[in-house]
């Protein structure tokens, strides 16, 4: 297998505080690789690591096979970064922002012109390119920023949030072109606290809890991981037919009624919705709708953490 | 990575610092209002010649001209976010401080050069060693441009990083020379400015402007020894703030 990311016991100390507790994972070539945990988890420090930025304490990171402690510049060369901020500068148009991480980066001087005319017009930034970086809209930042770290072609592009704080449509077009980076063998690590974007766009996702790695598999391997019992949703109409006592003898290890809406989370579904029939025609309410109830990429999230979504999002937010 | 890589790092990182901060509108009125206020402001009290004073206005404008805006443009960068981007490209912490401390440098040589123009063709005062003031001007305005940038990479706010940079420039705007000559200040005082690199850039002016120049070669010297040491103070001072 073609590794493009290995980890191995990747632990980072900051004076007593174990921000990374011996982390360990692999990511393939071409693959979109999630990294998912609460606020203070360590996927930061992850990133700041494995991009050259800050030294681990221990543990070893070998990028595109390239060591991280020693080869930092020629890892740099193969890796593209999308902060969580859209840090390009304020005061140079959006093609002078290009220009300058196109030097930086040492784009042959015949290249350039080429490629950004190529990245602007994929991430519909033509339009824009003479106005200055800071009277763009958040959505056409977040596209800069992402164009900026494509400017030098990498092999590896590390995401962090990058649909934070973006209205609907931006985020769509952002999650459109991370697709097409899969189809252009582009390796992604993707940090995000939006769980449906991970289990939308992720191969696999590593769930980080307190520094530690405790769990990584597909998304919908962990969903099914997530649900012990499967659940039956029905709709009924007259709800007020339905009392407790005529619910109760469906085989079910529990019933949860909330308005017109029955959750009955049974092991047996076919003996649950025969029953179900049987009470309509004695009782006189009408089923409208019956869904079993698939889990949830967040369902598995907070089995594993213990945390909810919301509660992540709003760490998340009160941080900024 | 090869030094014409490095090098294109330093040069990228120049330019952009002169087109996003130094060369903007109100900084370049700045350059020159700077210069023009304080000149007249001293030939006004001096109505013989700024000659005396020249050597000590040259570099006073110089100092001024580097610091003011090195160590506020490095610790912005560093709040928003945009130095980031810099210490993420493939190049070396020393080329990103030395391109971070020549765009200062040469916002510091646009300023003194207004100072020498003005001085020298309006005022009476004479450069006899072109080429001396030239290597000495250039020194200083590196010397002054590391300075800040060293004052930069030590602390994170940019009010700290103002305080910090007047702390340094005002003691030495009288202590190094620039109103009143070294041997008439207090023994004590004159051993403090022997260790300011200002002292140096203005014995060196007036060593190649009309002045007694023994000493320009000293000077020099010891401008170099200040540029490399506050060069790499910054880099070290970069690497372990990270």
């Amino acid at each position: 297998m073609d590794h493009s990311i290995i980890v191995e016991g990747l632990t980072k100390r900051y004076g007593d505080k174990l921000a990374l507790d011996g982390v360990s994972f692999m990511v393939e070539r071409g693959e979109v690789f999630g990294y998912l945990g609460p606020n203070g988890a360590g996927k930061s420090t992850t990133i700041n690591i494995l991009s050259g930025l800050i030294e681990p304490t221990g543990g070893t990171a070998v990028i595109d096979g390239h060591d991280v402690g020693r080869e930092r510049v020629e890892i740099k060369k193969k890796i593209g970064v999308v902060p969580e901020t859209s840090n390009l500068y304020d005061e140079l148009t959006l093609q002078e922002n290009l220009v300058f991480v196109s030097k930086l980066y040492h784009v042959p001087r015949h290249l350039r012109e080429q490629r950004i005319a190529r990245l602007l017009d994929s991430f519909d930034l033509g339009d824009y390119k003479a106005r200055r970086f800071r009277g763009l809209s958040k959505g056409l930042k977040r596209r800069t920023v992402l164009a900026a770290a494509l400017v030098h072609e990498p092999d590896i592009l590390f995401l962090d949030e990058p649909t934070s704080g973006l209205d609907v449509v931006s985020a769509r077009t952002l999650r459109r072109m991370i697709k097409e980076f899969k189809e252009r063998e582009i390796t992604v690590f993707l940090t995000t606290h939006y769980i449906e974007e991970a289990g939308l766009l992720c191969d696999r996702i590593a769930i980080l809890v307190q520094g530690k790695i405790i769990k990584t598999d597909t998304p919908r391997a962990l969903e099914a991981a997530a649900q012990e019992t499967p659940v039956l949703d029905v709709r009924v109409d007259n709800r007020g037919l339905l009392s407790e006592k005529a619910l109760s003898g469906i085989p079910a290890e529990d019933i949860r009624v909330t308005g017109d809406r029955v959750r009955i989370y049974t092991r047996d579904i076919s003996a649950a919705i025969n029953a179900l029939s049987r009470l309509s025609e004695e009782t006189g309410f009408h089923i409208t709708e019956v869904n079993t109830l698939k889990p949830s990429l967040e369902d598995a999230f907070i089995k594993v953490t213990g945390l909810s979504a919301d509660q992540m999002k709003t760490e998340k937010e009160g941080k900024r | 990575m090869s030094l014409a890589e490095e090098l294109e790092g330093v040069a990228a990182i120049v330019e952009k610092d002169l087109k996003a901060y130094y060369f903007k509108p109100p900084n370049i009125s700045w350059g020159i209002l700077f210069p023009v206020v304080l000149a007249l402001a001293f030939s006004l009290r001096n109505p013989e010649g700024l000659s005396e004073l020249a050597p000590g206005l040259v570099a006073m404008a110089a100092l001024f001209g580097t610091t003011s805006m090195e160590a506020i443009v490095i610790t912005f960068e560093k709040r928003v976010g945009a130095f980031e981007r810099l210490l993420l490209a493939p190049v070396s912490h020393a080329s990103i401080m030395l391109g971070k401390i020549l765009g200062g440098a040469v916002f510091g040589l646009v300023i003194s050069t207004v100072m020498t123009v003005l001085t020298t063709v309006f005022l009476g005062a004479q450069i006899t060693d072109l080429l001396g003031f030239t290597a000495a001007l250039l020194l200083t305005v590196v010397a002054h441009s590391a300075l800040g940038a060293l004052v930069a990479v030590s602390v994170k706010e940019v009010f700290e990083a103002q305080t910090l940079s007047n702390y340094f420039r005002f003691p030495m705007i009288f202590l190094c020379g620039v109103f009143i000559p070294l041997r008439r200040m207090p023994q004590a005082l004159q051993i403090v400015a022997r260790l300011l690199p200002l002292t140096y850039s203005v014995d060196a002016f007036r060593a190649v402007m009309g002045g007694a120049g023994p000493g320009l070669i000293l000077d020099l010297a010891v401008l170099v020894v200040y540029c490399s040491a506050l060069v790499s103070g910054s880099v070290i001072l970069l690497k372990r703030s990270l």
